[in-house]
């Protein structure tokens, strides 16, 4: 049993660790971009996609599932820029029409597939790391959503690999890639496609709040401290696969140890959900960093001026 | 998955309907005030929001509040082991959607990072706490803390007349401030840094705005739902962006689409109790987006295309009268060069037309009364002459104007005049003439200032 749990552990940071560094990719690339909140549209806008490939296939099955959610995800990005594009309208508003719309639609279309079979929003949305990762422990086998986070991060890892420097050039200056004969818009949808796939695979695991975190909060704390964009993908990189290990373990021993000894043993506190605490990890790592930075503004060189007044 | 819908459709008698649109039910009733009160003050608020570029700030606002719910719970568990006192989770959610507020002012002001960003972060930091705090009090040893976030995120249908007061005496607050801060607010959202040059507290009015939207979030959240909130923050002032500039005007339009979608959300769901409320609501004011997207008056699709598609002929004929111009002037043999007669292969060189255009203007010139026909030849007609004339002084006076004034090549001019000719104003030619003094030869044409050019092609190219 405690060997089991300990496995549970381990399989738990590691997927938490490969998602942390396959949403770093997408993820510096959309802040760069001002496309912070993309994230968070798709996954909420993912519903109707699920619903529909549940009525058209008439089957749970996994693959049918991601294709729907893949392909609402791309759609949402579309709708949204057709809406700018056309419409002249600021691009958030647009992304909020747009998921709007799109996760109305999908509880309207659960409603009706629920007559066939329970298909709860919620389940579908907010999947948790602990419960995805028992199945594979306790058959022994690698846990399902631990390969494919791994697999997605080889994926997004070669896209970066083989596009690095159209994907600087088209984050730093569009116009000047623009100039240069870089397929801009193509390369803009190839961006949206890695965030779509990456969105959907990672929430089905561990939650849609852990994957919007990281698209976000790594990068944001690495662009604190650098402006190369080499240190910025290894910073942000650590700052994931710290706010995940740290996370999982004040999930597991932190609070409920502090609960426990607080209340000297009134309150009986087992662990807590793993994705809530990584997602509060890394927004502590990040207001830190934020603190740090500020002093360090506030007084530059500190010791050089101490050595100087000498 | 229409055929449950038809099936209600059958199963509603008519008494039933007129009972849904007489209001006599009193759940429907209190639903349908409070549900129409909440969805003209998103409209109302949610513009102030659009304009000032922050609509995603309603989608953080609202996933900020779960950490407050959750601690006013841990709170009152801790005094009275109870934990469910609706106004003070909603209290706790107030300020911890502040708070989430505040650091978004923090992170943009002590670092580089944009809105959307901090956006992003605040976001998913809160509600991840959230998530910590719930799966920590659903722990407890108290039954009272299941469906907390059914409690908290409720649902329309289940409106009481108590929460119905609540939206209305909140959202007369809301109305009142709005009123109050109105043309600060406006100024704030079309250019803030021209309200800070004119020393507004930009920073405190963007507070007050923030703090609006905090109130209508938590109002709606409780009595609608998070969805609706945000949908009903986004898409009313969305829409009626495409119908008018005019700020005022602009927020009745937000109101009017909020409160119809709002009542027909209502009235549907009722009829077809199968229909969860909220959605419902949402995706009748993406059907006003779309529309207002399509016909809007103001900067809707339809009259853009139409707007350009006049523009482009307009220019493309234009761009014909001269090239005849021109060829009369080199060929013309007639006393008068404008009587002379002229074939569409003639024209062609004269300009890099797209395959086709040129065909499509003579039709179109001929449509207009512009030129004339007869046996395969055309002719100017007299309006069709005036026109010509008139653009072709256009260009050349432009042509000239660049020359003298702004130090452009001959060589290059007929490019530089091309773009802007089209749109000269009666006022500027009559600048230009005075500039160029041309006043004593107010209706010559002036000689071209460079060599015109035509392209060698095949005839039938």
């Amino acid at each position: 049993m405690d060997d089991a749990m300990n496995l549970l552990d381990f399989w738990i940071m590691v997927t938490g660790i490969a998602v942390a560094l396959a949403c770093v990719i997408p993820g510096v690339l959309l802040v760069l971009t001002r496309q912070s909140m993309l994230g968070d549209g798709i996954s909420h806008a993912v519903l109707p996609g699920l619903a529909l490939a549940f009525l058209l296939s008439g089957s749970r099955d996994m693959i049918w599932m991601l294709t729907g959610a893949c392909l609402a995800g791309l759609f949402t990005s579309g709708l949204s820029y057709l809406i700018v594009r056309f419409g002249n309208v600021d691009p958030g508003a647009a992304l909020g029409v747009t998921f709007c719309s799109l996760f109305a639609s999908g509880l309207i279309l659960i409603r009706f597939a629920s007559d066939k079979v329970d298909l709860d929003p919620n389940c579908v949305l907010y999947g948790t790391v602990e419960t995805a990762v028992v199945d594979g422990v306790i058959n022994g086998t690698i846990p399902r959503v631990a390969w494919q986070a791994i697999l997605l991060l080889l994926l997004n890892l070669s896209v970066l690999f083989f596009f690095y420097k159209e994907l600087v050039m088209l984050t730093f200056d569009s116009g000047f890639a623009k100039s240069k004969g870089y397929p801009v818009g193509w390369m803009n949808v190839g961006i949206t496609l890695i965030t779509a796939i990456t969105t959907v695979l990672c929430f089905e695991a561990v939650g849609s709040i852990l994957v919007i975190a990281f698209l976000s909060i790594p990068v944001a704390t690495a662009l604190l401290i650098s402006k190369r964009l080499v240190s910025i993908f290894w910073i942000s990189g650590l700052v994931g696969i710290a706010a995940s290990i740290t996370g999982h373990l004040m999930a597991v021993f932190g609070i409920p140890g502090m609960v426990n000894y607080f209340s000297s043993g009134a309150l009986v506190i087992r662990s807590l959900s793993s994705s809530g605490t990584m997602v509060a990890m890394a927004g502590v790592l990040f207001l830190t960093t934020l603190l740090m930075s500020r002093l360090f503004r506030l007084y530059p060189n500190s010791q050089m001026r101490t050595v100087k007044e000498d | 998955m229409i055929t449950p819908l038809l099936g209600d459709l059958l199963l509603l008698e008519w008494s039933q309907l007129m009972r849904i649109v007489r209001l006599e039910d009193y759940n429907t009733r209190m639903v349908f005030l409070g549900t129409a009160t909440f969805s003209s003050l998103g409209g109302m608020v949610g513009t102030f929001l659009l304009l000032r570029k922050r609509s995603l700030m309603s989608d953080t606002i609202s996933h900020a509040t779960l950490p407050g719910v959750g601690i006013a719970f841990l709170f009152l568990y801790g005094f009275t082991e109870v934990g469910k006192s609706l106004p003070l989770l909603l209290l706790g959610a107030g300020i911890s959607s502040l708070l989430g507020v505040g650091l978004i002012q923090f992170v943009r002001r002590w670092s580089r990072l944009k809105d959307d960003v901090a956006m992003a972060i605040v976001l998913s930091f809160f509600f991840g706490v959230g998530i910590t705090l719930l799966t920590l009090i659903q722990q407890l040893p108290t039954g009272n803390a299941a469906g907390l976030e059914q409690f908290i995120y409720g649902k329309a249908s289940a409106m009481t007349a108590g929460d119905a007061t609540f939206i209305f005496i909140a959202a007369l607050l809301t109305t009142l401030v709005c009123g109050l801060f109105y043309k600060e607010l406006a100024l704030l959202c079309f250019d803030r840094d021209f309200a800070k040059a004119k020393g507004l507290p930009t920073e405190l009015l963007d507070f007050i705005l923030l703090l609006l939207i905090t109130v209508t979030t938590v109002i709606g959240l409780q009595a609608i739902g998070l969805l609706l909130v945000v949908a009903m923050l986004i898409i009313p002032a969305a829409a009626a962006r495409f119908w008018t500039h005019d700020l005022s005007k602009m927020m009745w339009v937000a109101m009017g689409i909020g409160l119809i979608s709002g009542m027909g959300g209502v009235f549907l769901s009722a009829a077809f109790p199968r229909l969860p409320a909220g959605a419902v609501i949402v995706l009748m004011a993406s059907l006003f987006f779309l529309i207002s997207m399509v016909f809007g008056t103001y900067r809707g699709l339809l009259l853009g295309w139409l707007k350009h598609h006049r523009l482009s002929q307009r220019i493309r004929l234009q761009h014909l009268l001269r090239a005849i111009y021109e060829w009369l002037e080199k060929h013309g043999q007639c006393g008068d060069i404008l009587d002379d007669e002229f074939g569409i292969h003639d024209i062609r060189p004269f300009r890099a037309w797209d395959s086709g255009i040129l065909e499509l203007s003579f039709r179109k010139a001929l449509k207009d009364g512009l030129i004339e026909t007869s046996k395969n030849k055309f002719r100017l007609t007299g309006n069709g002459a005036r026109e010509a004339l008139k653009t072709v002084r256009h260009h050349r006076l432009w042509e000239l104007f660049l020359i003298r004034y702004a130090d452009t090549a001959p060589g290059r001019v007929d490019r530089d005049a091309d773009a802007i000719e089209h749109v000269l104003e009666p006022e500027i030619i009559e600048d230009l003439e005075k500039a160029l003094e041309l006043e004593s030869q107010a209706k010559r044409i002036p000689t071209s200032p460079h060599f015109i050019e035509t392209i060698s092609r095949s005839a039938n190219g």
